[in-house]
């Protein structure tokens, strides 16, 4: 159980998908105007995280790591079609969106509409495949494990981008020079945050 | 007349019905464009997760936009080829697919030929399937383009993206760590008057600072680009 919990502490905090390796920025950078959207697209990407990384921890386990198809009888022991994880990986993800988008269009109309076009982008959100790939370099023991990954880090995805978006509600009210406003601004605050962040690393879990 | 049009077809069908030049201005501008002022990275806001993770020397950054360039040429052009038989509905899984194989292509040959900067590519090969600058510029531009102008737009903007990173990958490296591709080019005279080395250049957040920085030259150079807030 701690050994859970320390993951899940750890894919929040000290591994951010947007503070320690930049997962996301796009869609991190375009919706953060306000919280509201935010938050909503926030919730999609813990939502479709969490279920797409132990999804593809099965896939990788049991058809595409080298050794994966062993079930099958010795003759295909040593097939590796780890090869293909990409393309696996990237369906999955883009039908899990799909999914996602049917689900919140029927149950939460307004929401969909202010999402608009990035609802189905967030299949091509990099912290989405991010989180399978990493998952795939981590060699997690179990599916738990991964299930705790996957929604740890989506959590901290959302942390981050309700940060961001808080603080350019704020800003619109200062004087920013000219040529930083907007976009500039806003890379450098996030630089400044994830120096912030960086103090977790120390921390050993 | 028939036979008229079919002068114009042979080896320029792609071109456009009216006899372009290939390399009229337009095209051109095309090839240009994206290196300042519509910028994929700083303009357009595309592909800045890859950009930011893998400056920290230049090597890897160079790697880096080369395939990107392979991958968007490839895919552009694929994509520009096949947009009149892709269904609307079902064509972000299309280009997923398109982009993911290209991707497979290039993550195979650089393990083939340079393992240690795929090694240190790590995921983020991978991860040029979802590059926004690749869904972005098919999505925008491929689809409704033909194909040599979409060939163009994809190495232009790759080009643009590869001017940033290599930008960004250059201060970094030379600031953090004195080198330039390795090799040390701050001479050791200056680290006995007491020169350090700024080790803070090569953690991520001096990433963000630094294309924060550029864009703010950019903008206050080209004042056309500054955003209202």
């Amino acid at each position: 159980m701690e050994a859970y919990f320390n993951l899940f502490v750890k894919s929040i905090f000290i591994e951010n998908m947007i503070f320690a390796y930049f997962l996301g920025m796009c869609s991190y950078l375009a919706v953060s105007k306000t919280v509201k959207t935010a938050v909503g697209l926030g919730l999609a990407v813990i939502f479709v995280l969490a279920i797409t990384v132990p999804i593809n921890f099965l896939l990788d386990t049991y058809l595409l790591r080298p050794g994966a198809l062993a079930w099958l009888g010795n003759d295909y022991a040593s097939i590796d079609l780890s090869f293909l994880s990409f393309i696996m990986f990237i369906a999955v993800i883009a039908s899990m969106v799909q999914l996602v988008e049917m689900i919140v269009e029927k149950f939460a109309p307004a929401l969909y509409g202010a999402l608009g076009i990035f609802l189905p982008l967030i299949a091509v959100n990099c912290a989405i495949l991010g989180g399978s790939l990493f998952m795939q370099q981590k060699d997690f023991s179990g599916v738990a494990e991964s299930a705790v990954y996957g929604l740890g880090s989506g959590i901290g995805w959302l942390l981050a981008i309700l940060a961001i978006a808080a603080i350019r509600e704020k800003i619109t009210y200062s004087n920013v020079p000219a040529p930083l406003r907007g976009l500039g601004i806003t890379f450098i605050i996030t630089g400044l945050m994830a120096l912030g962040f960086m103090s977790f690393m120390g921390i050993k879990l | 007349m028939t036979s008229k049009k079919s002068n114009n077809k042979p080896l320029f069908f792609f071109v456009n019905k009216e006899k372009e030049p290939l390399f009229s201005k337009k095209n051109r501008a095309l090839l240009t464009d994206p290196l300042d002022d519509n910028n994929p990275i700083t303009v357009q806001v595309l592909g800045i997760c890859s950009a930011l993770a893998i400056t920290v020397q230049l090597k890897p950054a160079i790697v880096m936009s080369i395939s990107v360039m392979a991958v968007m040429a490839a895919s552009n052009v694929i994509i520009s080829l096949l947009r009149n038989l892709i269904p609307n509905r079902i064509r972000i899984i299309v280009q997923l697919v398109v982009v993911a194989s290209m991707v497979i292509l290039v993550d195979q040959v650089l393990r083939a030929y340079a393992y240690d900067v795929s090694k240190e590519l790590s995921i983020f090969i991978g991860l040029i399937i979802t590059n926004c600058i690749v869904m972005g510029r098919l999505e925008a531009f491929a689809l409704g383009n033909g194909v040599w102008k979409s060939f163009l737009d994809g190495i232009g903007n790759a080009a643009g993206y590869g001017v940033l990173l290599i930008a960004v990958a250059f201060f970094r490296e030379l600031l953090g760590s004195g080198k330039l591709f390795g090799i040390q080019v701050i001479p050791d005279a200056f680290y006995e008057m007491g020169y350090v080395n700024n080790g803070l250049m090569l953690l991520s957040p001096m990433a963000l600072i630094t294309v924060g920085i550029i864009i703010w030259l950019q903008r206050a150079r080209n004042r056309k680009l500054i955003e209202k807030n």
